[in-house]
């Protein structure tokens, strides 16, 4: 069973390979809406990508309202 | 008409296939124009029956296969005529894209839905229409409109009903939520699973096998397996109508319609 930690860290690098970044450009507390500039269908592309990475379904009203890669790992970390 | 390009869709036959393809600014939205051309797709079946085995529907836009019925073209409609008309001129829109999905439901070939990225509302109305869903792992499907007070109205719940049971209905309809490609496979809603970018390729692989077959024992196969579920879409427009045109939706919708931040306003 992954740490938060651990999740945290792959949600980390999973944003910045989709994107392009480099894997240290990204932190826990960063509001990935203006980090990365993403739009809503980019937020359900990267909502995919972490479906598929992690194996889970994270519906979308769950992460609503959600603009960090902290929370958004806790949410991830809740359905492991 | 074996090849046409609109404004909206183009379609092109190929060897008994004939790929239709969305190609719609920004997201595909099922719309007038739109519904005015797959009218004249539907009307072209005629012609393409005798050399054709299977349709394909796919999307020029890379993320999206749809997005569904277009929103803003509906609101402004609505909110342009008198309230006691407004239910009228939705209701125009609805027969005419009812009986467009219906030709697709019922038409004698195999259909078959290449989905890529979102599939939303009158998008997943337009793809359950077909025979065989296939989609890659990126593709996402959805009935959001309980989010904004009314219901699905191109046909999705009673063809949902129809092909996967009335429990995930009621989870995509009661949640509004976003499904991915591997849940919708899981259910049976999604026949195959493609890899990333490739539902086009594999759907076309698809259609090859399928051409080897007989087309006169494939349309009465269909015909047989297939039925169009008549009453409860003919209630689905009704309840459409008696839901759409309510204040509170037309709110909500406004509301929907004017966000500009990341994620639009959905409750």
């Amino acid at each position: 069973m992954r740490t938060l930690e651990q999740t945290t860290q792959e949600v980390l690098e999973l944003a910045a390979r989709h994107f392009n970044l480099p894997a240290r450009s990204l932190a826990p507390e960063d509001d990935f809406f203006k980090k990365l500039g993403i739009d809503s269908l980019q937020t359900l592309e990267m909502l995919s990508r972490l479906e598929n990475h992690f194996g889970i379904e994270l519906p979308d009203y769950e992460v609503q309202g959600v603009s960090d890669f902290k929370t958004l790992a806790e949410r991830i970390q809740s359905r492991l | 008409m074996k090849s046409f390009t609109g404004k909206t869709l183009r379609w092109e036959w190929r060897e008994r296939v004939v790929e239709l393809t969305l190609d719609h600014e920004p997201a595909n939205e099922i719309g007038t124009a739109m519904v005015a051309e797959l009218e004249k797709f539907v009307a072209s079946f005629g012609a393409l029956v005798p050399e054709t085995s299977v349709c394909i529907i796919t999307s020029a836009r890379k993320s999206i296969f749809s997005a569904g019925g277009d929103l803003r073209e509906l609101y402004h409609r609505a909110t342009a005529a008198p309230e006691k008309e407004r239910g009228a001129g939705v209701r125009e829109f609805l027969e005419r894209i009812h009986t467009v999905l219906n030709c697709i439901d019922a038409a004698p070939f195999v259909t078959i839905a290449a989905v890529q990225g979102l599939c939303f509302g009158g998008g997943l109305e337009l793809a359950l229409a077909c025979d065989i869903i296939v989609a890659d792992k990126m593709a996402r499907f959805a009935f959001p409109e309980l989010r904004l007070g009314f219901i699905p109205g191109f046909g999705g719940i009673p063809r949902l009903n129809r092909d996967l049971g009335n429990a995930v209905v009621r989870d995509m309809l009661f949640t509004g939520r976003t499904v991915n490609a591997t849940r919708a496979h899981a259910v049976g809603l999604v026949a195959q699973l493609a890899g990333e970018g490739q539902a086009l390729r594999i759907a076309r692989s698809t259609a090859s096998q399928i051409t080897k077959f007989d087309a006169v024992t494939q349309a009465a196969a269909k015909k047989f397996i297939k039925p169009i579920p008549d009453e409860e879409l003919r209630r689905e427009i009704d309840l459409f109508c008696e839901l759409f045109t309510r204040p509170d939706v037309m709110a909500a919708l406004k509301k929907f319609l004017e966000d500009s931040g990341p994620m639009p306003y959905l409750p």
